[in-house]
């Protein structure tokens, strides 16, 4: 990706500026509290780039874009209510952490995808309705207690691991340097999720059967992660997407290991229907949407 | 005041030794094990990069030590301040008694020539 401009980025404050000579190198009023940003690829630098034209996603990738920025939106919503529940303040943390990770990933990918309709991520993000959201049903279920959130948290983080490390190959750059930035991210995500599910399962009498009760009501909608259609078919010959029916085996064997070392058995349920990605969702994402999306509906263009 | 003796003791007390003062601060009560909800404390210390050591950053909450250093690298490294985490049970640390600063700690003050700028250079020695 270019070089960010800063002096062209709107919004929050860039936090480079100021410390810029406070180097990592060892001075001697070195804190560990001290403040540098380092330098990543920020959602700011995709919308500079869509907004002075160095990058424009074809009609197919900015959809493909939607999908995977919404997936990404709506879990950050999801988990953003854990915020002051969580069972310790630790974990409070750690979820707030995995729910802002989330939303750097659906601001990038929805900024991107924006720049083939002319519009912002949050025109996307806060003015679609319901049946204009491309999310996998996964995503919108609800947090349930804390072993469902974990199961959930289990299952994307491990899809999402398995798609992003194969989309740094992507033909397209800027797909390929959002996933490149993100994979590292859902790494940690997994190994999070993993540490609570050998927890959980290996902790007391009803902590597992929390953790078997959760995987129950999350499996039915693993299925859907995993299919393909006319879009990532088109993509995928491209060379910009990855079939998403490619990223099973890889899935199935290592989320396999943890549920061995877990002594838990990969749930026998019935999958449930799908259609997300068609913009068929269940009952749970329209409150979702209503929460999120009622400050900027209220008062459109407000900034704060 | 005399250069050397220790103002939190009547000069008179100095040649008897406490020996019941406790140099060490007490041990901490055992945890109470009925209470399977209680995470144990740690103290965390994070390097800020190579070269620099570790420095205590602050205290949490964790089952174990593995979830200690996720817990750490969440609360202690989220704008980038470190390379490295270490954690220890915070009642694995002994720590010296804050009631015993004057026996502790007054001792060194006033003994200059425990400086190397105490000294003057030697004649015709060179690069000192």
């Amino acid at each position: 990706m270019s070089t960010p401009e800063t002096q062209e980025i709107t919004g929050h404050g860039d936090i480079s500026v100021g410390v810029a000579g406070a180097g990592a190198s060892g001075d001697g009023s070195a804190s560990a509290t001290r403040i540098t940003p380092g330098n990543a690829l920020r959602p700011e630098d995709i919308a500079l780039e869509v907004r002075t034209g160095l990058a424009r996603p074809t009609e197919d990738v900015a959809e493909y874009a939607l999908r995977l920025g919404d997936d990404a939106l709506i879990l950050a919503q999801r988990l953003g209510h854990w915020i002051s529940r969580a069972p310790e303040l630790e974990e409070d943390v750690a979820l707030g952490n995995i729910a802002l990770d989330q939303l750097g990933h659906a601001r990038s990918f929805l900024s991107y995808a924006a720049g083939a309709w002319d519009k912002t991520e949050d025109d996307l993000a806060y003015f679609r309705r319901e049946h204009e959201f491309r999310s996998a049903h996964l995503f919108e279920q609800p947090n349930g207690d804390f072993a469902v959130t974990i199961a959930r948290q289990f299952v994307v983080s491990y899809y999402q691991f398995e798609l992003y490390r194969r989309l740094t190959q992507s033909t397209d750059a800027t797909l390929a340097a959002i996933a490149a930035k993100a994979v590292k991210e859902v790494d940690y995500h997994r190994d999070h999720s993993t540490q609570w599910v050998l927890r959980l399962a290996g902790g007391t009498d009803e902590s597992r059967r929390r953790m078997i009760h959760g995987f129950k009501l999350i499996w039915p909608y693993v299925g859907e992660l995993f299919v393909d259609d006319e879009l990532t078919t088109r993509l995928t010959q491209a060379g910009a997407a990855v079939e998403p029916s490619s990223l099973r085996a890889d899935f199935d064997r290592l989320t396999g290991e943890v549920f061995q070392e877990a002594e838990l058995e990969v749930p026998d349920v019935p999958a449930a229907p799908g259609g997300g990605r068609r913009g068929q969702h269940s009952e749970h994402l329209g409150y979702v949407l209503a929460e999120m999306q009622v400050l900027a509906r209220e008062h459109p263009g407000a900034s704060w | 005041m005399s250069p050397h003796g220790n103002p939190e003791e009547p000069a008179s007390a100095a040649a008897e030794i406490k020996r019941e003062a406790p140099k060490a601060s007490p041990a901490p009560a055992p945890e109470n094990h009925h209470d399977r909800n209680a995470w144990g404390l740690w103290e965390v210390f994070v390097r800020s990069s190579r070269g620099l050591s570790h420095v205590h950053a602050g205290s949490l909450h964790a089952p174990d030590a593995a979830m200690a250093l996720r817990n750490a690298r969440d609360l202690y490294t989220r704008r980038n301040e470190g390379v490295s985490i270490w954690v220890v049970p915070a009642d694995a640390i002994a720590s010296s008694d804050p009631d015993a600063k004057g026996s502790f700690f007054e001792s060194p003050q006033g003994k200059d020539y425990r400086h190397a700028t105490y000294y003057t250079k030697s004649e015709g020695v060179k690069h000192l």
